[in-house]
């Protein structure tokens, strides 16, 4: 195997496909980048059992072959390498070294056969449908602080992604929870998308896609089975497995009578928090809103540190009230309002609370309480 | 000149007198003990290790003082091994850890006990409490040792670390029945060591100067750190000794082995910086139960699993902990034991969440071989406040700690018989 290409347009490659690779792994081949060239490209996998991705870059191929590599050591290598001109890739008869070579840098690297390298199965994605890059950003932005790093409760590892119908209209619906707050956020239902399971995204995979995505302006192509999904990104095809468990009845928690509304500026209101939970001990992070007739006062008190508070002028009229919040929850999700007016409907203080864009129905974000 | 004189305590009246080196004369002219200690740095040292003497059977014993004389041997079951062996179950050649059958072949007429961990277990926390009057900086290592830092107490007491340390030995004795052995060293590690010297009922010293002499002849494996695996290692590279490590120096240890390197120059130059850590009591909570005949599957399993749950909760609410993991043992029929752990959040000290957690855990090992050894536990533990809350997903996670709550009361009233969950109901 023999070609050379433009180190720009490796280095990007790289930098995707290194990315899935896991920095610790126990079988040597989960290491290693796949570099295969043919008819002047080069195609780069990588995966990680769970996450596999596929990217082509055009190459000139000189003659064509196949071996597998360390990607992070040649995700280094390349990104080390001067920023402008051409690296060359020469593999031996036995496929067992690739020599790396661009100016006067020379590497030799150790490869391993592509016959051990692991595919996922082919299997169908019988749901195929288009989404907006933006709106695939908002989707996962809006939701994924929410997911859960727990391990008992696997199946919150991740979003939950489905078909559901707001009101009349058909929707795509994109639900994250840890337990403690709970985003859900939609979007009209894709051509195509109507009839696809629910299926519970990876946090890897959404992490790496939304990733792709950052990058792109265009249109991703999204393909699923019950077991599996597909990003197809410009040059990118990300596929993974799903996490196999039954995402909770989320609608349940979502509180319907909360009668007592609070209307604040949201990047004031986040600001202050902010500030005010500079004081808040390390362990809970809490503050404490103070609302009465008109006024809000953000304060928060700790053993070590001392106390601090902050008073905001807002929008309510209902009975005075004390509510605590961990600071860092409010915070992820004061941030994901981009409107003029951040809403919070609450029921009493030690219920949850709902938290919306008051210009923006399609983001919901439900947050427990804490006591203070 | 005057011939050297260094200090020398009697460990039964107290008296402390300094004693020419010269002076051989075996017995306390105060009282006429023989159970005298007589040590050079004996006044100057602070850092003790105190175990107690075959601790179980000793309880065991209290209880029961028909059985003094007799060799005890706590242990559980048919096939269990041995937890504890009083001294003359001792003279038998029986040990701890020993399997049952064989203690029995060694001593026929040893009388077993099933230990009752809940008794050892209150009587540890009377020896740590008698323990904190001596000193506030107790750090307890199991239910039956403990270090104890008695630096700047003098002024306090009266009386130097050394005749402190004598008192509490007496005082336990006559008033828990038990018996420990002490270890007064500059530093943990070797406090720790000098309590092996001179067991039971023992009181041992190893001062500065003594340093080389105590550890050179000792194996590498009675230093801090060293397991099985870096013994190995130890010994393969030509160390079989402590002084064999200390022999070869820092700089060549630190360039074999890294930080370790470091760590085992220093433990064999007898150093020691660990401070006494008066809260590290009690990092995990467990119980585990080998069975009378070996057990394969879920549902036989399960039945064991659930009373070790609740045993463990019990004693997570009654220390006022909850743990943030949950870990199962297992030990299958060829004694190989092996653990699989998992997160749980909010944290719990629920014997439910535990059992179902447990579970979970078992589920894709319980068809796969017979084991004689289950076991669950507790650790990552934390205070209880915020855990057993319902959340989002778990609205009835706060409704079981309910439940649980109520059980806990009414069996604190009328007994643990009392009341008892669905899955525990054994009709009989």
């Amino acid at each position: 195997m023999k070609f050379s290409i433009e180190r720009a347009a490796l280095l990007r490659a790289l930098a995707h496909v290194q990315s899935v690779v896991e920095r610790r792994n126990t079988i040597p081949i989960l290491s290693n980048v796949m570099l295969k060239a043919e008819k002047g490209e080069l195609s780069l996998s990588a995966t990680d059992m769970d996450l596999e991705i596929l990217e082509t870059v055009p190459a000139e191929v000189s003659s064509g072959g196949a071996t597998t590599a360390p990607a992070h050591t040649l995700y280094d290598i390349v990104r080390k390498l001067p920023d402008k001109g051409a690296v060359e890739f020469e593999s031996n008869g036995e496929q067992t070294t690739l020599s790396v070579r661009a100016g006067r840098s020379n590497f030799k690297l150790g490869c391993l056969p592509t016959e051990d390298f692991p595919q996922m199965a082919g299997s169908s994605l019988p749901h195929a449908f288009e989404l907006g890059a933006s709106d695939l950003k908002t989707l996962i932005d809006r939701a994924r602080f929410a997911i859960s790093t727990e391990e008992t409760r696997y199946y919150l590892n991740g979003i939950y992604l489905h078909a559901a119908k707001s009101g009349d209209v058909a929707v795509l619906r994109a639900v994250a929870t840890d337990g403690h707050r709970l985003a859900r956020v939609e979007m009209p239902l894709p051509d195509g998308a109507g009839k696809m399971p629910g299926i519970i995204v990876p946090r890897k995979t959404v992490a790496e896609i939304r990733k792709l995505i950052e990058e792109s302006n265009g249109s991703i192509g999204v393909s699923l089975s019950d077991t599996k999904i597909r990003f197809a990104v410009d040059d990118v095809v990300l596929t993974s497995k799903l996490i196999d468990g039954t995402f909770p009845d989320y609608e349940r928690v979502i509180p319907s009578g909360n009668d007592k509304v609070l209307e604040v500026d949201p990047r004031t209101f986040a600001q202050a928090v902010d500030r005010v939970a500079t004081i808040a001990t390390e362990k809970t992070r809490a503050v404490k809103l103070s609302i009465d007739r008109g006024q809000l006062t953000v304060s928060a008190n700790s053993p070590e540190s001392g106390s601090a508070s902050e008073e905001l002028e807002v929008n309510y009229s209902a009975t005075p009230l004390e509510i605590g919040f961990n600071s860092r929850y409010l915070l992820d999700i004061t941030q994901q309002i981009e409107g003029d007016g951040c809403r919070l409907l609450i029921a009493d203080s030690a219920s949850p609370t709902v938290i919306r864009d008051t210009s923006d129905a399609s983001a919901l974000y439900v947050l427990m309480p804490m006591r203070v | 000149m005057e011939a050297a004189e260094i200090p020398r305590l009697c460990r039964d009246c107290g008296d402390l007198r300094p004693v020419s080196l010269t002076d051989h004369r075996s017995r306390c002219p105060n009282c006429g003990s023989p159970r005298l200690i007589a040590h050079a740095e004996l006044t100057d040292l602070s850092i003790a290790h105190i175990d107690c003497d075959a601790f179980y059977a000793t309880v065991e014993k209290r209880e029961d003082p028909s059985l003094i004389e007799k060799p005890v041997i706590v242990g559980g079951g048919r096939r269990g091994v041995v937890s504890a062996a009083c001294y003359v179950a001792r003279r038998f050649g029986v040990r701890s850890a020993m399997p049952m059958f064989k203690a029995l072949s060694l001593c026929p007429d040893a009388v077993v006990i099933r230990p009752r961990m809940e008794l050892y277990a209150q009587v540890g926390r009377q020896v740590r409490a008698i323990m904190r009057d001596a000193t506030p900086l107790v750090e307890a290592l199991s239910i039956d040792e403990a270090f104890l830092d008695l630096t700047g107490t003098a002024k306090l007491h009266r009386a130097v670390p050394a005749e402190t340390l004598a008192k509490l030995a007496r005082q336990i004795e006559a008033e828990l029945g038990v018996t420990v052995s002490i270890g007064l060293a500059p530093n943990k590690f070797l406090a720790k060591m000098a309590s092996e010297i001179d067991k039971p009922r023992g009181f041992a010293v190893v001062g500065r100067n003594d340093i080389r002499a105590f550890l050179d002849p000792q194996p590498i494996r009675a230093l801090w750190g060293v397991g099985p695996k870096l013994e190995e290692k130890l010994q393969r590279d030509g160390y079989k000794t402590i002084g064999d490590l200390f022999a070869v120096g820092r700089d060549r240890l630190i360039e074999r082995y890294g930080s370790t390197g470091l760590h085992l120059s220093q433990l064999a130059a007898g150093e020691d910086a660990r401070k006494i850590e008066p809260g590290r009591e009690s990092k995990s909570v467990s119980a585990e139960t080998t069975f009378n005949n070996d057990l394969i599957g879920a549902e036989a399993l399960h039945a064991e699993l659930w009373p070790l749950a609740e045993k463990v909760s019990r004693r997570m609410k009654r220390e006022n902990v909850a743990a943030r993991t949950i870990v199962l043992t297992l030990r299958t029929t060829k004694f190989k034991r092996f653990s699989r752990r998992i997160g749980v959040q909010p944290p719990t000290q629920l014997a439910t969440v535990l059992f179902e957690t447990a579970q979970k855990l078992l589920a894709p090992l319980a068809d796969a071989e017979p084991y004689r050894l289950i076991g669950v536990g507790g650790t990552d533990l934390v205070p209880p406040e915020g855990a057993d809350t319902s959340d989002l997903v778990d609205p009835t996670r706060g409704r079981t700690a309910a439940v649980e709550r109520a059980i806990d009361a009414l069996r604190a009233k009328h007994g643990n018989a009392s009341i008892t969950k669905g899955r525990g109901f054994k009709p009989t």
